[in-house]
Order: structure tokens, then C-alpha cells, then sequence
């Protein structure tokens, strides 16, 4: 490393620094004690992991169960998230229906639009149907809020497939379908990847719409399992909180490190130009 | 199999692009479609190939109109201009991909995806990808996967465009070879008269989206219909001007074609110019003469003349390869 890069070094260690002692005293904290106050730790302990044995009084139920509800909502909104994604995306790239325009405009439009803003209609509409407080309905919401910006990013991709391979699949005698299947979708993967994650990941950190929509203890997920460990409170064992949050976390760590090749994985095309 | 396209029209939106357009390929024949860019001749070919929909007219293969089968059903083998490979599959399973569609077993389809490697000498490049292949092994790979499903036709879109010069030579004759050794009746779309010339056996020269002129190769050279297939044929390319400068004077010809191997001095000494241009070849030299009335007629010689630019030159025309055209460039 040339050493005429130190000023730069310092720079980002610098504006750095913070977000790593955040991180760090995260991991620190959840397994020693320390006085609040105080950065140093006295001694080390697993006594604030004891969420994941026996049932903590202040978060009123399961760590477990909170985790297959988290896992089970991102899960099957990225699944629903992609799925449809994989066909209005291709369906918006290549074939030509009636309002197309207005469906494209209206991708964006929802895309930019302030989604939040509707909680209100929407909580109304899920008791109406009967799905307030449940699982299945936040999971609705939450899929359909994913969608635009799911369907974008898949059209994007597939506007990158070389229309000819499309066409050479159909001279060679396939159907639309199999060309799709066999021939578009492979060029895709690494969008359906990148949109398989980022929607898990998405369902996974959500909090407003469980908080609002599924208040209960039934449908609580890791985002609000947390939260009610604080607010319900008032003397708050930052230790403990912590801890939760590292278990909250590392799936999201582990998922990066997992799919980081996946996603670096892009396809050199047979089509020169 | 034998191929008519009759009365073919072809309409993107209010633009008419091909109007009342008829072609007839014979059996075992390629033919080339030539044109500028935009004349139509790739229009032509993916409505024959079921890409673009035929709006109105004919397409019979071998008798039989196909307009209204999806491509699917009309079994004719394309190769893109960019190859189309499949950039996920390796070599092998970009050739058998069609039979695979074909739901033929897999014995006879790996040897099916042998003869045809070995055909077009892909054979040691089964297992690469085509990202991992020159231009030309691809071309080769997209040959394949055209011909293994046996077609009634190969449609070939300007296959040679995306190569560099030398590979085009060799392709040139090996697309050629090909064709001859399987007996494919074939349609080559190009805008290089070159190729159009040195691989088919007749060329539709379009334009416009008409055909002007439907020939051999020579006699399109030696006997053009219009002023427009002279230009468009012969590299160097043809001459056009007055009578005045060649010295004649004929009712109705409004402008004479003089092709450059027709100017020189073994036909006579009677025009007088300056050379204004000269480019070698190597084994030919071509000169730019400019003549007195102003006019510039072009000569291709036996390199080692000893002309330089600047000399005044006196050559001769040769009068029986004359070409004569009346004011709306009909040939008389």
C-alpha cells in the first residue's frame, strides 16, 4: 500500500470509528457485564443470552416463537415477493398487453410513493377481512408493499437478456414458456437472487407493520419481541437488550456472508456486440 | 425444399416497409438478400422465420403456406448476426437444446450433437461456455445448433458482420461449404456485395423494400437492370457519367457505367486525364482519373505500372462493356 494513502486511512478510520465501537460494545456487552456508564467490561457472562432457555417477564412470551414468526413472515414475502416479481417483471420487459404504460408508471408512482402513509386504510381494511392481528395479514401487506420495487428490479434485468437469445429459443422450437424458463431465467439469476435476499432481509428488519397491524402476542415477530423488552420497562437492561439484538442480527450477518458470491456471480454473455 | 414468398407485404404501424414483395428459392439453393441498410432484407427474414407476423401475401414452403404457423412449427434453422448462444449452457447443451425441445432420447441426440460438432469442426469445444470462445468458434457453435435439427431452411442474418476481415474470408467458404455439403436450401441476409457474390447462387438485390433485381451473381455484374444494382455492385465500384466525356453522343442514354477494369490503356488511347488518386493493392494498383471535361472515371491495372499521381494518362474505354442507362437509370 502506497504510504501517500495514510491521510485518506485516517479519514475513513475516522468517520468510521463510530459505527465500529457501536458494533463492537454490541457483541461486548451481550456477553459481560459492564456498569452503565462505563466502556469497560468487568467480567464475562452468557447470563444475558438467558432469553433463549427460559421465558424473560418484561418481553411476555418466546424468543422462539417470535423467531419462527420473523422466519416465517420474511420468508414467505420473499417468496411471493419473487415469484411474482419473476412473471410481472418479464411480462413488463417483453410482452406487449394493454396499459402497459399505465402499469409501469404505476410501478414507479407506488415505488416513490410514502407507503406508511396508508397504515391507516390498511389496518381498517385487515380487520374488515378478519386478518387484523395476524400473521397472514401482515405478511399480505408486506408483500404487496414489496412488490413494485421487487417487479422493477426484475424488469431491469430482464431488459439486459439479448432479445435475439429469446428469439433463437423460439426458432429452435420451444415455446414461450420453456424459452422463459430454460433459457430467460437462468440470464436473471442473479437478480432473483439479489431480490430473494433483499426482500428476506427486508421482512426480516420490518417493524412498523407487525408493531401496528399484529400488536398481539400471537403474531409477534423479533422486531417488536425486541421493543417490548424496552418499552415495557422502566428499569432497562441494556445487556439483555443487546443480546437479543445480536441473535436478531446474525442471521442477517450470516445471509450477506452466505450469498455475497451469489451475487457477485454475474454471467459472461455469449453475445458480443 | 423449395420457398415462395408471394405478394409479401409487411407494415410496422402506419409505415409500409416491404410492399407486394414475391421471391422464389429453389431446392438446394442459396441466395443472398442484399441491400443498404433499411431496405428491408432482415424485415424479409424474420417473416419468413415467424419472427415478424406476414401481414398480407404468401409463404409457401414446398408448396404449403406457412404465414400463419408460429415459428415453432416451421422448422428453419437462424443464426443471428450476434450468435444467439445461450451463455449459460456450455457448447454441447447450446447444440442439443433443440433436439432436447424435440423430446428426442438422449442416445441419438449426443450423437446427432457429435456429427454436427464435427461438422463444423467445434468437436474438442463441447464443454466450454461461449463467453470462452472467439467469434468465429461461436459463429461455428450458432452453424450447429441451426443445422442439427435437420431444417427445411437456414436463414442466415448478416453471420459474418461481427468478424474481423480474416475470419470472414474463412467463414465465408466454410458457411458455404456447409451449406453445399448438407443440400440446405438457404437465405443469406448481408449488405456486403462481396459476400452476397462470392458465397450464393442468385442475389435479390433490394431496395426500398422492393427487389430490384433477382440474378446470378455474374449476370447481375455484367447486365444490371438499373443504374442503382451497377453502383451497387463491383468493388471497386462502377464509374457513371456523361457521353460528352467518353466523346459519344446516343438518343435516350442519359449516363454511361464504366466499371474500372474496363478503362485502361489496352483499350486505346482516345481520353485524356490527370490521375488524381492512386491506391494500392498489392497486386493491382487503382487509379482515379480525372478527365478534361471533369469527370472521374476509375481504372484497376496490373500493380508495376510505373503511374504516379499528377501524370496526364490517354486510355481507352472498352465500348462493348459499356453500360447505358436512360433517364430514370432503366439499363438500354
Amino acid at each position: 500500500m502506497p504510504a501517500k494513502n495514510w491521510p485518506i486511512l485516517l479519514l475513513l478510520t475516522v468517520v468510521t470509528l463510530p459505527l465500529l465501537i457501536m458494533c463492537g460494545y454490541s457483541v461486548i456487552d451481550a456477553f459481560t457485564d459492564t456498569a452503565p456508564g462505563s466502556l469497560v467490561p468487568t467480567r464475562f457472562t452468557l447470563e444475558h443470552f438467558r432469553f433463549l432457555w427460559e421465558p424473560v417477564a418484561e418481553a411476555r412470551g418466546s424468543i422462539w416463537v417470535a423467531t419462527a414468526n420473523t422466519f416465517v413472515f420474511a420468508t414467505t414475502s420473499a417468496l411471493v415477493v419473487t415469484m411474482v416479481s419473476l412473471t410481472a417483471g418479464y411480462a413488463l420487459s417483453r410482452l406487449n398487453f394493454p396499459a402497459r404504460g399505465f402499469f409501469l408508471a404505476g410501478l414507479i408512482v407506488l415505488h416513490a410513493f410514502p407507503t406508511i402513509t396508508l397504515i391507516i386504510a390498511i389496518f381498517l381494511i385487515l380487520q374488515m377481512l378478519g386478518l387484523y392481528d395476524t400473521l397472514i395479514g401482515v405478511i399480505v401487506v408486506k408483500t404487496a408493499l414489496e412488490l413494485p420495487l421487487g417487479i422493477w428490479i426484475m424488469k431491469g434485468f430482464y431488459d439486459t437478456v439479448p432479445w435475439e437469445i429469446e428469439m433463437a429459443g423460439v426458432q429452435d422450437g420451444a415455446s414461450r414458456a420453456t424459452v422463459w424458463w430454460y433459457l430467460v431465467l437462468p440470464q436473471v439469476q442473479p437478480g432473483l437472487m439479489a431480490l430473494i435476499l433483499f426482500s428476506f432481509l427486508s421482512g426480516w428488519s420490518e417493524y412498523i407493520l407487525p408493531q401496528v397491524l399484529a400488536p398481539g402476542s400471537d403474531a409477534r415477530v423479533l422486531s417488536t419481541y425486541l421493543s417490548s423488552l424496552i418499552l415495557d420497562d422502566t428499569k432497562a437492561d441494556f445487556n439483555l437488550f443487546k443480546a437479543v439484538g445480536l441473535f436478531y442480527a446474525t442471521p442477517v450477518v450470516v445471509i450477506y456472508l452466505l450469498f455475497q458470491k451469489h451475487l457477485m456471480n454475474i454471467y459472461g454473455g455469449g453475445t458480443k456486440g | 425444399m423449395q420457398l415462395d414468398l408471394i405478394n409479401f407485404t409487411k407494415r410496422f404501424g402506419d409505415t409500409t416497409v416491404i410492399e407486394n414483395m414475391s421471391l422464389s428459392v429453389h431446392s438446394g439453393e442459396m441466395i443472398a438478400l442484399l441491400g443498404p441498410s433499411g431496405c428491408g432484407k432482415s424485415t424479409t427474414l424474420f417473416a419468413i422465420c415467424g419472427i415478424h407476423r406476414i401481414d398480407e401475401g404468401q409463404l409457401m414452403f414446398g408448396g404449403k403456406d406457412v404465414a400463419h404457423l408460429p415459428s415453432q412449427a416451421r422448422n428453419v434453422g437462424v443464426v443471428f448476426q450476434n450468435y444467439a448462444l445461450y451463455p449459460h449452457m456450455t457448447v454441447a447443451e447450446n447444440i442439443v437444446f433443440p433436439l432436447k425441445v424435440q423430446k428426442m432420447n438422449r442416445t441419438d441426440r449426443e450423437a446427432m450433437v457429435r456429427k454436427y460438432a464435427e461438422l463444423v469442426r467445434i468437436d474438442a469445444l463441447l464443454d466450454r461456455r461461449p463467453a470462452q470462445l472467439s467469434g468465429g468458434q461461436q459463429q461455428r457453435v450458432a452453424l450447429a445448433r441451426a443445422l442439427v435439427r435437420q431444417p427445411d431452411f437456414l436463414l442466415l442474418d448478416e453471420p459474418l458482420a461481427n468478424l474481423d476481415a480474416k475470419l470472414r474470408l474463412e467463414m465465408r467458404s466454410e458457411i458455404r461449404r456447409l451449406q453445399q455439403e448438407t443440400g440446405l436450401t438457404a437465405i443469406l441476409v448481408t449488405h456486403d456485395q462481396v459476400e452476397a457474390m462470392s458465397m450464393c447462387d442468385r442475389i435479390a438485390l433490394m431496395n426500398g423494400g422492393r427487389i430490384v433485381q433477382y440474378d446470378t451473381p455474374t449476370a447481375m455484374y455484367e447486365r444490371p437492370e438499373t443504374a442503382f444494382v451497377a453502383g451497387f455492385l463491383g468493388n471497386p465500384p462502377i464509374s457513371f457519367l456523361s457521353g460528352s466525356g467518353l466523346g459519344l453522343s446516343e438518343a435516350q442514354v442519359a449516363q454511361y457505367g464504366v466499371r474500372p477494369e474496363s478503362f485502361g490503356p489496352q483499350f486505346g488511347s482516345t481520353l485524356s486525364g490527370r490521375v488524381t488518386f492512386v491506391e494500392t493493392q498489392g497486386r493491382e494498383d487503382l487509379f482515379d482519373v480525372r478527365l478534361t471535361t471533369g469527370e472521374i472515371l476509375r481504372s484497376i491495372q496490373p500493380a508495376g505500372s510505373g503511374i504516379r499521381l499528377a501524370d496526364t494518362v490517354n486510355w481507352g474505354v472498352a465500348h462493348d462493356k459499356l453500360l447505358r442507362f436512360d433517364q430514370n437509370g432503366q439499363r438500354i
